[in-house]
């Protein structure tokens, strides 16, 4: 089984580029040259320098005692909280601005829904001086409001996207009409293993440090690379695609992809892709959506506004047809309490994207033997506020 | 190359005549209320439009702008769907001649599927599909036999940023129009098309063998007739759309809006 894109942009049955004519000329240019940018020496040299000395890698791969003992198992976190912006959002943007560079772009466009992606963004966009435009839905500019703020004061224009649900989705869809009215000097950073071939696997290169990096911690302390268990959340799947990265032809490691259930599964309100999805087409990829009979994409929800999101990144929907990844579906409430599980045994407030990914512990037959990685793909500060508006709903029993 | 077409329709009629000025309306199918789709497509015919193009209504429309998305979600909010569409279509060749494309986004077509779908527009009289985010590649090798066994037209866009190269290949593999679209532009956008010349000039100096009519932010007699000097005809969308928002009498008001483009009066 392979895991890796073809040169026609799929994963199995999964991905392509299903763009209107006016993304074309954009979409090849990138596609006929990121693979060349991104092996060339120098572009590695400049990549590896500021992973390291301004996104301060390599993060630690930490040895979770007190999480380890309640599940009676061995689990290590992999702090892509500790990133620069606070989570794995910025080793994508990093890579992408210097992609843009080289293609001459100078305004840069994103999609952000928990304003991670969209903070990432700008953040590199201050670091290279150009110029940059983040949209966001109106519903998750209300509910990450500090990153709207850190955004602005890194120089950005934020962009409400007021269409459909407001979210994540919306977005996206915004900031691809901006890409083709702006063809010529724009380039667009995708915040996920999402859209139109290249992104997908451009997003995933960028992200296997996270991976990479795993392997070789883990070999340090425990003597062997490969854990029992990746434990990762899947919005559009981009930290899990770099969580997974270099697991993927390692058959005995299991990958675990946590999925944002909502309230649940037959509630009507999630975004539990591989459980309410089909094969269908958003974003410019061939990929498992939710939508109704007609073709219509349906609106999701989460809690969590990275997750909130009715695809996933092609790769899930052939890890997930593959079987090569389980997927689990986490409710608004499980990642709640596991947001506060962790913050209360490891000192740690997790975003509530990556509470999803522990609550995955619950799931999981674990053994005492088993060496679990748990990809945390960011911090919690902008879920503050949600953390206190709802603790008396979901902290009642 | 004079050679037999594999697709032959009223669309393909249209333009064998030579005809000049040809113009396209667009209009999204249950808007502005639901069972309006053949009222309009009446009114178009009696105005005298050459050709029309209605829009299968989606709920995440990426090339268009906002009077296009407003119309389709009024448009699903209504209730309708493709399979809706298709009733409403079912007994339209009685009355209407104008050839009649549909436009709509890949995702719905797939999951009617795409073979059934093709071979219901050929029995209701169809001419073409417009498809805008399917790749050419993807054309070839799933949708071409559908298409021509029900004698569909495909017609593909063309944008400012398309390269000599890429024109010819979809040339090549058109059995319509070439869609021209003025501008780097989602619909319905406020961009002047009157800078668009030099381009509007070098596709016509490419001498393909269809024709081509220009689309995006045609809006008004003057923005007609300029795309007119340069092929075939144009296509009018957001603004006859905007039109029928506001309008109290359809009938009536497409046939002074369709009056109004034509001569600028
Ligand atoms: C901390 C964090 N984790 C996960 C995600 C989900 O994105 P992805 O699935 O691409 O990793 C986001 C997205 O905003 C995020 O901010």
């Amino acid at each position: 089984m392979n895991f890796n894109v073809n040169e026609k942009g799929y994963y199995g049955n999964f991905g392509g580029a299903y763009i209107p004519e006016m993304l074309h000329p954009n979409v090849e240019e990138l596609r006929n040259h990121y693979l060349e940018i991104i092996h060339d020496p120098a572009f590695q040299a400049e990549f590896q320098d500021l992973l390291r000395d301004y996104v301060g890698r390599p993060t630690p791969l930490y040895l979770a005692k007190r999480l380890s003992e309640k599940y009676n198992t061995t689990i290590y976190l992999k702090r892509e909280d500790l990133n620069h912006t606070g989570a794995h959002k910025i080793n994508n943007t990093i890579g992408q601005i210097l992609v843009a560079k080289r293609l001459n772009k100078h305004r840069i466009i994103a999609e952000t829904g928990a304003g991670q992606h969209g903070v990432a963004t700008a953040t590199a966009c201050a670091l290279m001086g150009l110029e940059c435009i983040v949209y966001m839905g109106e519903v998750d500019m209300e509910r990450q409001k500090p990153n709207v703020e850190r955004m602005r004061m890194l120089g950005a224009t934020v962009v409400p996207a007021r269409s459909g649900s407001k979210t994540l989705k919306d977005a996206t869809n915004e900031a691809i009409r901006d890409w083709i009215n702006n063809p010529v000097d724009t380039h667009y950073i995708i915040g996920s293993v999402v859209g139109p071939h290249p992104y997908p696997d451009m997003v995933a290169r960028f992200q296997s440090v996270i991976s990479e990096e795993v392997k070789k911690q883990l070999k340090a302390k425990t003597g062997s690379e490969l854990p029992t268990h990746v434990i990762a959340c899947v919005g559009g799947g981009s930290n899990a695609a770099g969580a997974f990265y270099h697991f993927l032809d390692h058959k005995e490691v299991r990958l675990i992809a946590a999925e944002a259930a909502g309230l649940g599964v037959t509630s009507g309100y999630s975004a539990a892709t591989t459980v309410l999805g089909k094969p269908g087409i958003i974003h410019g990829s061939k990929t498992l959506l939710m939508q109704t009979e007609d073709g219509q994409i349906v609106e999701p929800h989460s809690i969590s506004a990275g997750l909130d999101y009715p695809g996933i990144g092609p790769i899930h929907a052939h890890l997930f047809e593959t079987g090569r990844a389980e997927f689990m579906a986490i409710t608004d409430k499980e990642a709640f309490q596991s947001a506060v599980l962790l913050s209360r045994l490891e000192g740690i407030i997790p975003a509530l994207e990556s509470a999803h990914a522990i609550s995955a512990l619950d799931h999981l037959d674990l053994k005492k033997e088993d060496v679990v990685v748990l990809n945390l793909s960011g911090r919690g500060d902008k879920d503050l506020q949600t953390y206190i508006n709802r603790k008396s709903e979901f902290m009642n029993d | 190359m004079e050679t037999q077409p594999i697709v032959s329709n009223r669309l393909t009629s249209l333009f064998s005549t030579g005809k000049k000025n040809i113009l396209n309306v667009y209009f999204t199918a249950g808007f502005p209320a639901l069972d309006d789709t053949l009222r309009i497509l009446r009114s178009l015919e009696k105005s005298g439009v050459d050709l029309v193009e209605i829009g299968i209504p989606f709920s995440d429309p990426l090339a268009d702008g906002p009077t296009i998305q407003e119309s389709n979600m009024v448009a699903l909010g209504q209730g309708m769907t493709l399979k809706l569409l298709l009733e409403q279509l079912r007994e339209i060749r009685k009355e209407i001649s104008l050839p009649i494309l549909l436009m709509g986004y890949l995702n719905p077509v797939m999951q009617y599927g795409v073979e059934e779908f093709c071979d219901q527009l050929g029995s209701i009289g169809i001419d073409g599909l417009i498809l805008p985010d399917l790749p050419l590649d993807e054309y070839k090798a799933f949708y071409k036999n559908a298409f021509e066994r029900n004698h569909l037209s495909n017609v593909f866009l063309v944008t400012p940023q398309t390269s000599e190269a890429r024109i010819r290949e979809i040339d090549q593999e058109s059995t319509g129009f070439i869609y021209v679209v003025s501008t780097d532009s989602t619909t319905g956008n406020a961009k002047d098309i009157s800078g668009a010349a030099p381009y509007f000039e070098r596709i016509r100096a490419m001498q393909l063998q269809h024709p081509a009519l220009i689309g995006f932010n045609v809006k008004d007699h003057s923005s007609f007739s300029f795309a007119c000097q340069y092929a075939q005809g144009a296509i009018v969308g957001s603004a006859f759309i905007r039109m029928l928002q506001a309008s109290k009498n359809l009938e009536s008001d497409i046939e002074t809006f369709v009056r109004s483009l034509r001569t600028g009066q």
